[in-house]
C-alpha cells in the first residue's frame, strides 16, 4: 500500500506496483489531462509534477510514489489559468493540442527552476517533449512570454 | 465572389433534425452543397455520396437568447476547422463571434462528405458557409421589418448581432428576432446580398483557436480521454506481418496478470484489407496497463504468410531497377526521346524516399458500445461515416445503426481516416457485452500503420546551350494507395499522379512522365500531402541539380524554368478540379518564388563552408508554395535550421492565423521526413517501434524560426493543411548541398552521414 497526494488530495494504492502513474491517473482517477504518447519517456506527453519537478508519469511505477506529491495539468493553478497557460493562449500555441498539457507541465517546471531561461535552456529542457503538429516556435515564444510575466 | 449555383438553403426550424441541439423556438437553417465528385484517391475510402440526396453540410441556429450555434461537421485535428469554418458563416451573418458556439457533428450522411483530408475543408465549404450566413441575415432583417411594420430596405444588420432601423435608433437583437425569423420563407439566391471583401469582419482576419483554453487546461476532449460507464480496456497483438494469422496461442501467463479478464481472437481480414482489422489476439482488462502487460505475456505462434519474404533493402533495389525501365506513360508533350537521341548535355539522377509512419501524438484509439442492434462509437476520426460503414459491415448492421461521436483528434495526418481501430473496438464490445476501449500503443501505431509509400524516381533532362532543358523525362515507382482497396493494384492512381507528377510547372517543350509497377507488402495509406512528398523531392532536387549543371544560381534558374508564367494543360490524369476554378497558373508559382527569395535575402550570404540556402517550389491542393531553407552543418554533419521562409498563395484565406500555424507546422513535419523519417522491414515485419528508432523532429532540431508570407489573393480558397510539406523537403536537401556539396538523393538525411 502506497500513500501519496494527487493535486493536494491524499490517495492510497495497493494494486499492481508496476502500473505506471500515467495509467493510474487516467484510468483509475479519471484525470485524463495527462496524455499517453509513447510509454517509454520518449515524448513527454505524460509529464506531471512530482514535488514540483517535471517527471514522465508513463515511466513512474506506482510502487515508487509513496510519500510523493503529484500535480497534474488539472491543478496547476487554483485561481484561473496559470501564467504559462495564459501565455500559451496569448501566443495561440496549440494545433491539435494533445501534447500541450505535457508541454505546459514541462514549461512550468522549467520556469520554476529557471525563471529567466535562455534559448539554450529551453532547447535542452523542452527537447524531451514532442509535438508532431510542430508548434515548437510558439512554445518557445510562450515560455519567453510567461517568463516576462513572472519577472 | 458569387456563391456557386449548387448550394441550397432550407429553413429547418420546425424539423426534427439534430434533436436536442437547438431549443424550441430557435431559428435553424441548413445549407446543402452538392458534393464534388469523389476523388479517385479516396475512392473506396469514403464511398460515394449520392448527389440527389439531401446533404445539408452546414447548420446554423439562433436561440432566443441570442446564442448562435454553428455545427462543425469536419474533424478538428489541429487544422483549425472548428475556428475557421464557423467564422466564415459568422462573418456573413454579422454575428458576434463571442456569442458563437461551435457544436461538433456526429458522423451522418446528412452532412455530405465529412472525410477531413485532402485539405479541402475551407475550399469546399467557403461558398456554402457564406450563403448560409447571408440567408440567415436576410431572414433576420425581414423579421425585424415585419415586427416594426417598416419596409425591408429600412432595416440593416448593423453593427453586429442586431438589426437596426435606419430611420430611428431602435434595434432588435438576433435572439429577439429568432422566432419571427424562423417563420420567414427562405429567400431566393438572387435576393441575397453578400458582403464585399472590404466589409469582411472575420474572413481574412487572424483569430486564435476557438478551443485554446480547453486544450491548455487538459479538458477531456480527445478520443484517448473517453470514459464510459462499465468500460473495459483492450490491447491487441496484431500479426507482425501483413496478412499473417494466429497459428497457436498460449494465454496462460496473460490470464494471471492482475486486471486481465480474458483474451479474444480477432479474425484476419479478407483481402483487400481496406479498413478491416488486421486480426490477432485481444487482451481484455480493467485498465490500459493491465491490457498492455497481459499482451506482453501472450505466447503466439504466427503463420506470417506470403509477405514474410518482404525485406525493404531488397525491395528498394527492385523499385530502383523498375524506375530505370520504361513505365506506363502518365502524360507526354513533344518528343523527349528524339531530343535525348541528339546527345548534348544530358543529366540523369535517381531519387529514393522510404516508407513513413504517421505517428500522430495520440495513437489510434476508439471506444465502442454495442447494444443489441445499435452501436455507439467514440473516436478520434477524420472519417466518421467511414466508421459507421465499416463497423456496420463488420457487425452485419445498417450504417444508420451506428452512431459515431467525433472527438478531438490528437493529430491525424491521414492515419485517422482509416477506421480499422474503431472496428476492433466494436467487435470486442459485441463479444464482451460491455463498452470496450481499444488503445494502440506507440509500438502498434508505428508497426501497423497505413504507411506513406516508399518511392523510387528516375529523372533525365537534355539541356540546351544556355543550360535550359529541351527535354524532361520523369519516372516514379511506388506501391500505390490503390493496393489497400484492390488486391494486386500496383500502378499509381490518378490521384497520386495528379500530385506533382502528371505535369511539371516548367517551361519544357518535350516532356514525359511515367509510372512503373510496384507490389505492396504493407498497408499503404495517405499521409499529409501524400505523393506530393516524393514527387516534389525528385522534381525540385533535380531542378536544383540542373541549375548547378548549367552553372546558374538555383533561384535564378528556377525562375528560368518556370518562365514568364502560363496556364498548364493537365494530362488525362490531371489534378482534380483543374480548369475554370483552379487553373494551374505558373504566374502565381513564380510570384511565391520571388517573394520567398526576397524575404529570405536570397543570395546575400555566400553559401558553402557549412552554411547554405536551398529553395523549392510546389503546388498542391491548389496552393502555390515556395520555401527557402537556411542550414548550418557542422563538422560532424549535424544540421541546424536557423530559418525557414515560406511564401504561399492559397487564394482567399479564411483565417491567416490558422494558415500560419499550418505552414509553421509543415516545416517541422518536413524536417522529420527529411532528417530521420524511415520505415524499413525485415521478414515482412516493420523494424521500427517507437520514437527511439522512428525519430521525429524535436524542438532542438526543428527550424528555429519559420516565417510565413501570405500572398493576398482574390482567387477561390485552396488547401492549407498539407501544401507546406512537399517543397520543404527538397528545399532542405538543396540547402544541404549548398552548404556541403553533398547531394542527397536518398532520404532520410541520416542515411547520408548527417544527423
Amino acid at each position: 500500500m502506497v500513500h501519496f497526494k494527487v493535486n493536494g488530495h491524499a490517495q492510497t494504492f495497493d494494486g499492481d506496483p508496476e502500473m505506471p502513474l500515467l495509467w493510474y491517473l487516467r484510468d483509475i482517477l479519471g484525470l485524463t489531462g495527462t496524455k499517453f504518447g509513447c510509454g517509454m519517456a520518449l515524448c513527454g506527453a505524460c509529464t506531471v509534477l512530482q514535488n514540483g519537478k517535471a517527471i514522465r508519469s508513463c515511466s513512474k511505477p506506482m510502487g515508487t510514489v509513496d510519500g510523493l506529491e503529484i500535480t497534474t495539468i488539472e491543478a496547476i493553478s487554483s485561481n484561473g489559468p496559470h501564467v504559462v497557460q495564459k501565455a500559451w493562449a496569448e501566443v495561440n500555441v496549440p494545433q491539435c493540442g494533445y501534447c500541450q498539457p505535457g508541454q505546459i507541465m514541462q514549461a512550468v517546471s522549467l520556469l520554476s527552476s529557471k525563471p529567466k531561461p535562455t534559448d539554450e535552456d529551453i532547447d535542452s529542457v523542452m527537447a524531451g517533449n514532442i509535438c508532431r503538429c510542430g508548434t515548437y516556435q510558439r512554445i518557445r515564444a510562450a515560455i519567453m512570454t510567461a517568463a516576462k510575466e513572472t519577472a | 465572389m458569387i456563391a456557386t449555383e449548387n448550394i441550397t438553403v432550407e429553413n429547418v426550424s420546425r424539423r426534427g433534425f439534430l434533436q436536442g441541439m437547438f431549443s424550441a423556438g430557435a431559428f435553424v437553417l441548413c445549407a446543402r452543397i452538392l458534393p464534388e465528385p469523389v476523388w479517385a484517391l479516396t475512392s473506396g475510402a469514403s464511398g460515394s455520396v449520392a448527389s440527389s440526396a439531401f446533404h445539408p453540410s452546414i447548420f446554423v441556429g439562433i436561440h432566443t437568447d441570442g446564442a448562435v450555434y454553428i455545427v462543425s461537421h469536419r474533424s478538428e485535428m489541429g487544422n483549425g476547422v472548428r475556428t475557421s469554418l464557423p467564422r466564415i458563416l459568422a462573418d456573413e451573418l454579422d454575428a458576434d463571434w463571442s456569442r458563437v458556439h461551435v457544436v461538433q457533428a456526429d458522423g451522418d450522411e446528412v452532412y455530405g462528405s465529412q472525410d477531413t483530408d485532402g485539405s479541402h475543408s475551407v475550399r469546399e465549404f467557403f461558398d456554402t458557409l457564406r450563403e448560409a450566413g447571408a440567408t440567415a441575415r436576410l431572414m433576420l432583417v425581414r423579421a425585424a421589418a415585419q415586427q416594426w411594420g417598416v419596409p425591408e430596405s429600412q432595416c440593416v444588420a448593423d453593427p453586429v448581432h442586431v438589426v437596426s432601423d435606419k430611420s430611428s435608433s431602435r434595434k432588435l437583437g438576433y435572439g429577439e428576432l429568432a422566432v419571427l425569423a424562423a417563420r420567414q420563407p427562405v429567400p431566393k439566391k438572387k435576393e441575397l446580398q453578400f458582403k464585399s471583401p472590404q466589409q469582411w469582419r472575420y474572413i481574412g482576419k487572424p483569430a486564435p483557436g476557438y478551443d485554446v483554453t480547453d486544450v491548455c487546461s487538459g479538458k477531456p476532449l480527445f478520443g484517448m480521454d473517453v470514459r464510459v460507464d462499465g468500460m473495459l480496456y483492450a490491447a491487441i497483438a496484431h500479426p507482425p506481418v501483413l496478412g499473417g494469422k494466429v497459428k497457436s496461442v498460449d494465454d496462460s501467463a496473460t490470464l494471471k496478470v492482475i486486471g486481465v479478464r480474458k483474451t479474444i481472437p480477432i479474425d484476419p481480414f479478407k483481402p483487400p484489407h481496406a479498413f478491416q482489422p488486421l486480426g490477432g489476439v485481444a487482451v481484455i482488462a480493467d485498465n490500459t496497463f493491465a491490457a498492455f502487460k497481459g499482451r506482453k505475456q501472450l505466447k503466439i505462434e504466427w503463420d506470417n504468410g506470403a509477405n514474410a519474404s518482404y525485406n525493404s533493402a531488397e525491395y528498394k533495389k527492385e523499385l530502383q531497377e523498375t524506375a530505370r525501365q520504361p513505365g506506363k506513360v502518365v502524360h507526354a508533350t513533344g518528343d523527349p526521346d528524339a531530343e535525348f537521341a541528339k546527345g548534348g548535355k544530358i543529366v540523369e539522377a535517381e531519387y529514393f524516399a522510404p516508407h513513413l509512419a504517421h505517428a500522430s501524438m495520440e495513437p489510434p484509439v476508439a471506444v465502442a458500445d454495442v447494444q443489441s442492434e445499435k452501436v455507439i462509437v467514440w473516436s478520434p476520426t477524420q472519417n466518421p461515416q467511414g466508421v459507421q460503414e465499416e463497423v456496420a459491415k463488420a457487425l452485419g448492421l445498417k450504417k444508420e445503426d451506428v452512431t459515431c461521436h467525433v472527438t478531438f483528434l490528437g493529430g491525424g495526418f491521414g492515419r485517422k481516416s482509416k477506421p480499422d481501430y474503431a472496428v476492433e473496438a466494436a467487435l470486442l464490445s459485441k463479444k464482451t457485452g460491455r463498452p470496450v476501449k481499444v488503445i494502440w500503443s506507440r509500438e502498434d501505431d508505428i508497426k501497423f500503420d497505413y504507411y506513406h509509400s516508399v518511392a523510387a524516381m528516375y529523372m533525365k533532362a537534355a539541356l540546351d546551350d544556355a543550360g535550359k532543358p529541351k527535354a524532361w523525362l520523369q519516372r516514379s515507382v511506388f506501391p500505390p494507395i490503390g493496393s489497400t482497396f484492390e488486391a494486386g493494384a500496383n500502378y499509381g492512381g490518378a490521384g497520386e499522379m495528379s500530385m506533382g507528377w502528371n505535369v511539371v510547372p516548367f517551361d519544357v517543350p518535350n516532356f514525359r512522365s511515367e509510372n512503373g509497377q510496384a507490389v505492396a507488402h504493407v498497408r499503404i495509406g495517405w499521409l499529409r500531402s501524400v505523393a506530393n512528398i516524393y514527387h516534389a523531392f525528385a522534381v525540385q532536387s533535380f531542378a536544383n541539380e540542373l541549375a548547378y549543371a548549367a552553372n546558374r544560381d538555383p533561384y535564378d534558374y528556377l525562375l528560368t524554368l518556370i518562365g514568364p508564367g502560363h496556364t498548364l494543360e493537365a494530362g488525362p490524369q490531371g489534378p482534380p478540379g483543374v480548369g475554370e476554378k483552379y487553373p494551374y497558373d505558373t504566374v502565381r508559382l513564380r510570384r511565391v518564388a520571388e517573394l520567398a527569395a526576397e524575404k529570405a535575402n536570397w543570395g546575400k550570404k555566400k553559401s558553402g563552408k557549412g552554411s547554405g540556402m536551398g529553395i523549392a517550389v510546389h503546388r498542391s491542393f491548389y496552393t502555390y508554395v515556395a520555401t527557402v531553407v537556411e542550414v548550418e552543418v557542422d563538422d560532424q554533419g549535424t544540421i541546424h535550421i536557423p530559418r525557414v521562409t515560406t511564401a504561399l498563395d492559397a487564394g482567399i484565406v479564411a483565417n491567416p492565423e490558422m494558415v500560419r500555424q499550418q505552414f509553421e507546422g509543415a516545416a517541422v513535419f518536413g524536417t522529420s521526413i527529411a532528417r530521420t523519417g524511415e520505415i524499413t522491414a525485415t521478414g515482412g515485419a516493420v523494424d521500427q517501434s517507437n520514437f527511439s528508432d522512428y525519430q521525429v523532429a524535436r524542438m532542438n532540431d526543428a527550424p528555429r524560426q519559420v516565417d510565413i508570407h501570405i500572398v493576398e489573393s482574390a482567387a477561390p480558397p485552396a488547401g492549407v493543411g498539407e501544401p507546406g510539406v512537399p517543397p520543404f523537403v527538397p528545399a532542405l536537401c538543396n540547402a544541404v548541398f549548398a552548404a556541403t556539396g553533398k547531394r542527397v538523393r536518398e532520404l532520410p538525411l541520416t542515411r547520408n552521414g548527417f544527423s
